[in-house]
């Protein structure tokens, strides 16, 4: 299991990419951050998602 | 009658104690955006005693601007890292500062960030509140950054948070009022967020890190 922003998923071994198109995250306005550190953008469709692996996805919002 | 930089000190020390006074005068920031948080952040820290602020924006003082950004009517026009500077010196005339009219990109941010101990986001639009967190993350990565999401509206004053994300990463706001639904920004609840950032970099300085 990978648990990403506190929910359990059963998606190790998919690349943080193939998790992204899963979503409906807008590409320009996240970060990622994996067991602490953050993913970098040009790392996204290499990175293997783990068993274990918790991730957060930070999506920004406009205004300040 | 300006007071002397020993008398500001003293009260200060009297205040916060003698180590976060000096804690904070030996520190540098950053506040990349000068608008309602930026110049919010900057006042704030000035007014704690933060030694040395690098205060970054391109734009100018604009009319649409007074109703939350900490400029006067008098300075529309001008470039906000000079208008800032101005209101920031009459508060705290020892300050050191250093400003950059530049609009902060990918390639010079590691730049002109180099200097500082804590980066605080104050940025407008997501994308470009992304593209500073994932370039500051991933290049900067000993530096503390304290970003903010969410504080658009007349939601509660009280749904805005600090949230700590990494060992060096925290994020302030709810996290989910967009300036582009609804009404826009009001100055109290982007100060809330603007005071939420401040206040995590005295915690941070005063070893309160989480």
């Amino acid at each position: 299991m990978v648990k990403i922003n506190g929910e359990n998923l059963d998606i190790a071994g998919k690349t943080v990419t193939q998790y992204l198109e899963t979503t409906t995250y807008n590409l320009q306005r996240i970060a990622i951050e994996r067991n602490g550190d953050i993913v970098p953008k040009t790392q996204y469709s290499e990175t293997i998602l783990e068993d274990g692996d918790v991730l957060e996805v930070v999506s920004f919002v406009g205004g300040g | 009658m300006i007071p002397t930089r020993e008398e500001m000190k003293a009260t200060l020390v009297l205040r916060q104690g003698k180590e976060l006074t000096e804690k904070c005068e030996s520190v540098t920031v950053a506040i990349c955006g000068l608008g309602g948080l930026g110049s919010n952040i900057a006042i704030a820290l000035a007014r704690a005693g933060i030694g040395k602020l690098i205060l970054i924006d391109f734009d100018k003082v604009d009319v649409t601007n007074l109703h939350r950004q900490q400029y006067k009517a008098s300075q529309v026009g001008m470039h906000k890292t000079e208008a800032l500077r101005d209101n920031l010196l009459e508060i705290a005339p020892y300050i050191q500062l250093e400003t950059h009219t530049l609009k902060l990109t990918e390639e010079n941010l590691t730049d002109v960030l180099q200097e500082a101990d804590i980066i605080c986001e104050a940025f407008d639009k997501a994308e470009e509140k992304a593209m500073l967190v994932n370039t500051v993350l991933e290049k900067l990565s000993q530096k503390y950054l304290i970003a903010a999401s969410g504080m658009a509206g007349l939601a509660s004053a009280n749904s805005i948070k600090t949230r700590q994300i990494t060992k060096h990463f925290y994020l302030c706001g709810d996290e989910s009022s967009d300036v582009a639904d609804g009404m826009g920004l009001v100055a109290p609840r982007v100060m809330l967020c603007a005071a939420h950032q401040a206040h995590m970099v005295l915690r941070i300085l005063a070893g309160k890190e989480e």
